[in-house]
């Protein structure tokens, strides 16, 4: 049966939690070092390991010498394929939540390498630091086999993957006949751009530990998005009863999609907590955070025509992404570009070409990220063509429903982002022909792009708990990345029992805790906190109950819908006056604790009749220096629409976040490999960028509104990643606005921006 | 990081002598360098030797009217040195365009000077780098090299001195003061640092039984026209992609004198002394900047990812002389 989607009348209180910037829960705990997150656990006698990674990108180990390792006093084993216990066989025991078609990497499995920085020991001692002395001594002998890393090299030997992992549709069909289209286009635009490899580079290392009680059963602090994947993992992976394990993630110090899958570190603590039946905890080094998923190198092709009003007539995009030889990672990275835009000529074309890398993994909004900047790239191309304001192109060819299924959008308030957008970054003022503005030896210029993310929803189950103090205990097995989820979580339950968020503790990062699905996809809010609302409504539902029969009592005899649950007490809404305190029904029902669990399902027939999504208009101011090439991004505003924001505070924080990785990803995010070496060189955070405090200025953001009745009980599609979708076409396009110079390689370092003015002298 | 033993020394006689007849020794003294490096594998003391308490940190005024920079002055304490902001601008700039500030606290001058390049096949040692294991190759020279050297390299290491300070004391000509068991001496700057031919291993002069104890810079600083600018791929907290301190005297117009020197471009700091010669008695203006700077990357040699540089660091010169003399140019 499906519930009818509606928003319920409590979330409309004007004393509601919903809507309100409450600072983080666990704000406190995090400022004060309270919060303790996987490395940080301990247990005694405590054994570190450490591990040893591959020199090659693919061949096989020939030999393994721990000899010298192990004559360490202090050492107490290293692990190698050669001495590993047995492990599950079949690929599906090893496949996790988030793991796309193939087969899974399986450490120390055998003498098979397949990629650069592979961990090919685990060399575990009484100390971290003896153990990372000893794991310079283990030697190990290798036959290598040629290898490639090079997407440029091999972009011709691809192949075309199927709905490869989940979340993730492979292109519409084409509508039309865009290649025609083009070719007759009155004006028409035709770029090439490349994305560099990103790594996610989280504050916090990935790191487990596992505490090893003397009844052989397992506690496993791990760095996840999700306690539950990683507790089934573990348990096929190394055959063990799954009420032996429990999995704990209280706090986790970033993941952006690191966390998504279970790595190899948490493998390496429980072989060697399980073998040595000792407690352990195996942290990776920052070059070792290099050793596996990563945001893959794409080289896209986006090919747009348009008559000389603007209409689009062709659009073209074709992407061509790294995977790695053993699994098809997908992000499809097109299909947005035939959503966001009214054509009818559209061609959308996605292949894999295999490399011999660690499989890529989703970083903050997979595929959009990447595919749609270059769409908005190439449409700032074709405005200016088109001697058109690039708002103005997009409202042109705006659309109300989403082209590649023919269905509305549940709701799309994109129009609203361009318009207070534009309003509050004062793009009225913008003087269109690049290189209008200069103050000095600085180029300034404004640009602007429009970014989309999908809408998605699990299933989830959350548990309630009502004590007859009044206070809610509210449990799911979700996780908090930094985004904000212990507190939303919080205010979603106060909010329908009229709590202070203060009576309201939740609990999350516990693989015993209900079920949830990985944090990711932004879909977190949508599932948990649907789960947490039906939980809570439950426990409403039986106070109300309660209230109604309490003989004599101020709501003897009331139906449901005529009770509000406001400061802990059940109110008559026709008459205030009649009210009871939560506490007062428990104590008169005999009822020392409420307890209800709810599975939230996803309105499917409702959903299934509706595209659903987040959107964004992005403004950028940058400064460029003529002579040095030299960028500085000014402003951004970011106007988001994304229903309902249930905590302006922890939204604001993501989208900011995400716009200080937009500039990132526009400037200075990269990733080098050495072909020859097939190895990523610049592993650690010195010689990776990322923005820094000085690269950071004003970012302003706007939630606009957006009412969404299909999403989910709450209103609310998630916040995690739209922000970051479009933020590097905005400021690509504000330096083609400063300089006149295009730049479709990302990032947007000095030497082409240099390059770019070069050739624009014609010197 | 290879297990070590430690000591502390409390004169400069016990620190050289603690450094004598070992030569698995180093001495330490912020650890901002050294300590990454040993956790790199990329350096591998038997024994470290701890100066920081040697009482080294102080900055004194000389008797020919200079300023003395005690080796384990912090480079921070250095920078905001009062003598030092007014009478050699340059140098504090150049410091406050390094590393972060909670890294300046740390580092002290002698580290500074001594710090090791920022090569990412230096700091790996899964790959070949004739710096850290001579006759292992070069990785650079025919993988990533973006942030390598286009003066000055061998077909053995294109790597880069990745120091900002060190910069601009080769454009003040300072003198760098050590102690050896066989006493004391000194090192003009120029010659402090080497260029790598085919034992890129030694990076300095300096012998591997000496301690620097201080920088001595000369009384000319330059202070009215002179300026240190740092281009990198972010606004702080990176190393140089090319750095240039540039130093004039000017009278009505005319450069008396002129020094320049460039950082992130060659294995030391690039001091080009023909290239200030060409400046002397030429206008201050943007023709004779431009000139100069093509004097000085006339040899110049990129590879496949940092040919950039050459133009780059043109311009640089050009900028950076151009402000040091006051005058709008490009
Ligand atoms: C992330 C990061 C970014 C950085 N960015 C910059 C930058 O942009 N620009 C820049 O210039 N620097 C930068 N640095 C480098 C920093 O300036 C050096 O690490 C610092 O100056 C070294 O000083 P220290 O006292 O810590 O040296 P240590 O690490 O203690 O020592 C370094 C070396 O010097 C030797 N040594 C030290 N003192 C003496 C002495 N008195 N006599 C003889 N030998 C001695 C040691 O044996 C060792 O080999 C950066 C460093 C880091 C970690």
């Amino acid at each position: 049966m499906i519930a009818k989607p509606s928003i319920p009348d409590v979330l409309r209180e004007p004393g509601a939690q919903i809507g309100k910037p409450v600072s983080r829960v666990d704000g406190r705990l995090k400022v004060t070092g309270g919060a303790k997150y996987a490395a940080e656990f301990s247990a005694p006698g405590l054994a570190h390991g450490y591990i040893v990674s591959s020199t090659i990108a693919r061949g096989r180990i020939t030999r393994i010498d721990t000899s010298a390792a192990l004559a360490l006093p202090g050492v107490l084993h290293v692990f190698t394929h050669e001495n590993r216990p047995s492990l599950a066989w079949f690929d599906r025991k090893w496949k996790d939540d988030d793991a796309p078609k193939g087969s899974p990497f399986r450490p120390l499995y055998d003498a098979e390498i397949i990629h650069s920085l592979q961990p090919v020991a685990l060399v575990v001692a009484e100390s971290f630091e003896l153990a990372r002395y000893a794991a310079r001594l283990v030697q190990v002998e290798y036959e290598a086999a040629p290898h490639r890393t090079d997407l440029h090299a091999h972009r011709d030997d691809t192949f075309t993957p199927g709905k490869d992992k989940g979340g993730f549709q492979p292109p519409p069909k084409p509508r039309g006949d865009a290649d025609r289209a083009l070719a007759e286009a009155e004006v028409s635009v035709d770029l090439e751009f490349t994305q560099a490899t990103e790594h996610h580079n989280p504050m916090e290392m990935h790191a487990s530990t596992v505490i090893h009680h003397e009844d052989g059963t397992l506690a496993v602090y791990d760095k996840t998005q999700g306690a539950q994947n990683s507790h089934s993992w573990i348990c096929n992976v190394f055959n063990l009863s799954k009420s032996d394990v429990r999995v704990l993630s209280p706090f986790v110090g970033g993941a952006f999609g690191s966390g998504l899958r279970p790595q190899h570190q948490l493998f390496m603590a429980v072989l060697a907590a399980t073998q040595l039946k000792r407690s352990v905890r195996v942290e990776l080094s920052r070059p070792q955070m290099f050793s596996f998923g990563h945001r893959p190198e794409t080289i896209q092709r986006v090919a747009l025509g348009a008559r000389k009003d603007g209409t689009l007539t062709a659009l073209i995009h074709e992407a061509v992404q790294e995977s790695s030889q053993n699994e098809n990672y997908v992000e499809i990275v097109v299909n947005w570009s035939g959503q966001q835009y009214k054509c009818d000529n559209v061609r959308l074309d996605y292949k894999l070409c295999r490399l011999d890398v660690h499989t890529p993994l989703d970083q903050r909004a997979p595929g959009a990220a990447t595919g749609v900047p270059a769409l908005e790239i190439a449409m700032d191309e074709l405005a200016h063509k088109l001697g058109m304001d690039p708002v103005e192109l997009r409202l042109k060819n705006y659309t109300d429903t989403d082209p590649n299924t023919g269905k509305p959008f549940s709701s799309k308030e994109l129009r609203a982002c361009f318009q207070q957008g534009a309003e509050r970054f004062g793009w009225a003022k913008r003087n269109p022909k690049p290189r209008s503005m200069r103050e000095g030896r600085q180029l300034i210029g404004w640009g602007m792009a429009s970014g989309v993310w999908d809408a998605m929803q699990g299933q989830a189950v959350a548990k309630a708990t009502l004590g007859v103090d009044g206070r809610l205990t509210v449990g799911s097995a979700t996780a908090d990345i930094g985004t904000g989820t212990y507190t939303v979580m919080t205010q979603i339950a106060a909010d329908v029992l009229g709590l202070s968020v203060k009576d309201v503790t939740f609990h999350l990062g516990d693989s015993s805790l209900p079920m949830a699905p990985i944090e990711g996809g932004s879909w977190t809010v949508s599932s948990v906190g649907s789960a947490v609302k039906a939980a809570c409504d439950r426990v409403r539902d039986r106070l109300v109950t309660a209230a109604s029969k309490m003989k004599g009592g101020p709501l003897a005899g009331i139906g449901n819908q005529e009770v509000v649950f406001a400061d802990g007490h059940l109110v008559a809404k026709a008459d205030p006056s009649r009210r009871v305190s939560i506490t007062d029904v428990m104590r008169a029902s005999e009822l020392l604790t409420i307890e209800e669990e709810a599975r939230s399902v996803p309105y499917l027939l409702a959903r299934s009749r509706h595209a659903l999504g987040t959107h964004s208009a992005i403004f950028a101011e940058v400064r460029v220096d003529e002579g040095l090439g030299t960028v500085q991004v000014t402003r951004v505003v970011s106007a988001i629409a994304a229903g309902r924001i249930i905590n302006p505070k922890t939204a604001r924080s993501q989208i900011m976040g995400a716009v200080v990785w937009g500039i990132g990803m526009a400037l200075e995010e990269e990733t080098f490999t050495d072909h020859t070496l097939g190895r990523y060189m610049n592993h650690d955070i010195a010689e990776y960028h990322i923005p820094v405090n000085a690269d950071v200025h004003d970012i302003d953001v706007i939630f606009v509104e957006e009412h969404d009745e299909v999403v989910n009980p709450l209103g609310a599609k998630g916040v995690g990643e739209i922000g970051i979708v479009g933020v590097p076409a905005a400021i690509a396009n504000a330096i083609f606005h400063a300089t006149g110079v295009r730049v479709c390689d990302l990032p947007i370092t000095v030497d082409k921006i240099l390059e770019g003015l070069r050739r624009n002298r014609g010197d | 990081m290879r297990a070590f033993t430690y000591s502390r020394a409390d004169t400069v006689e016990d620190a050289v002598r603690a450094l004598a007849g070992n030569p698995d020794a180093r001495f330490v003294a912020g650890g901002t360098n050294l300590l990454d490096l040993m956790k790199a594998d990329a350096m591998r003391p038997a024994h470290l030797v701890d100066i920081s308490r040697l009482p080294l940190d102080r900055i004194e005024e000389t008797e020919d009217g200079g300023l003395r920079l005690g080796a384990l002055a912090r480079n921070a304490d250095t920078a905001w040195d009062e003598r030092v902001r007014s009478r050699y601008p340059m140098l504090s700039k150049a410091i406050l365009a390094g590393a972060s500030a909670q890294l300046r606290n740390m580092a002290t001058n002698g580290g500074n000077l001594l710090q090791r390049t920022r090569c990412y096949y230096f700091y790996d040692s899964g790959t070949p780098c004739n710096k850290r294991e001579p006759g292992s190759g070069c990785g650079a020279l025919t993988g990533v090299n973006r942030i390598h050297a286009i003066l000055g390299a061998s077909e053995h290491c294109i790597a880069v001195h990745p120091s900002d300070l060190c910069v601009a004391l080769a454009a003040l000509e300072a003198t760098v003061r050590v102690t050896g068991p066989r006493g004391e001496r000194t090192i003009p700057f120029a010659e402090f640092h080497r260029l790598p031919g085919d034992t890129p291993h030694i990076d300095t002069t300096l012998g591997a039984d000496e301690i620097v104890t201080a920088i001595d810079l000369p009384a000319r600083g330059f202070a009215e026209h002179s300026t240190y600018l740092k281009v990198r791929d972010r606004a702080s907290y990176a190393f140089a992609l090319v750095s240039v301190a540039a130093a004039l005297e000017i009278e009505g117009g005319t450069i008396r004198a002129a020094r320049l020197a460039l950082g992130g471009v060659a294995h030391k700091p690039w001091r080009d002394t023909e290239a200030e010669a060409m400046l002397v008695g030429k206008p201050a203006e943007a023709a004779s900047f431009a000139a100069a700077a093509q004097a000085v990357l006339r040899g110049a040699k990129g590879h496949a990812h940092n040919a950039f540089k050459i133009p780059l660091a043109e311009r640089a010169i050009v900028r950076a002389l151009s402000e040091a003399a006051g005058v709008q140019t490009p």
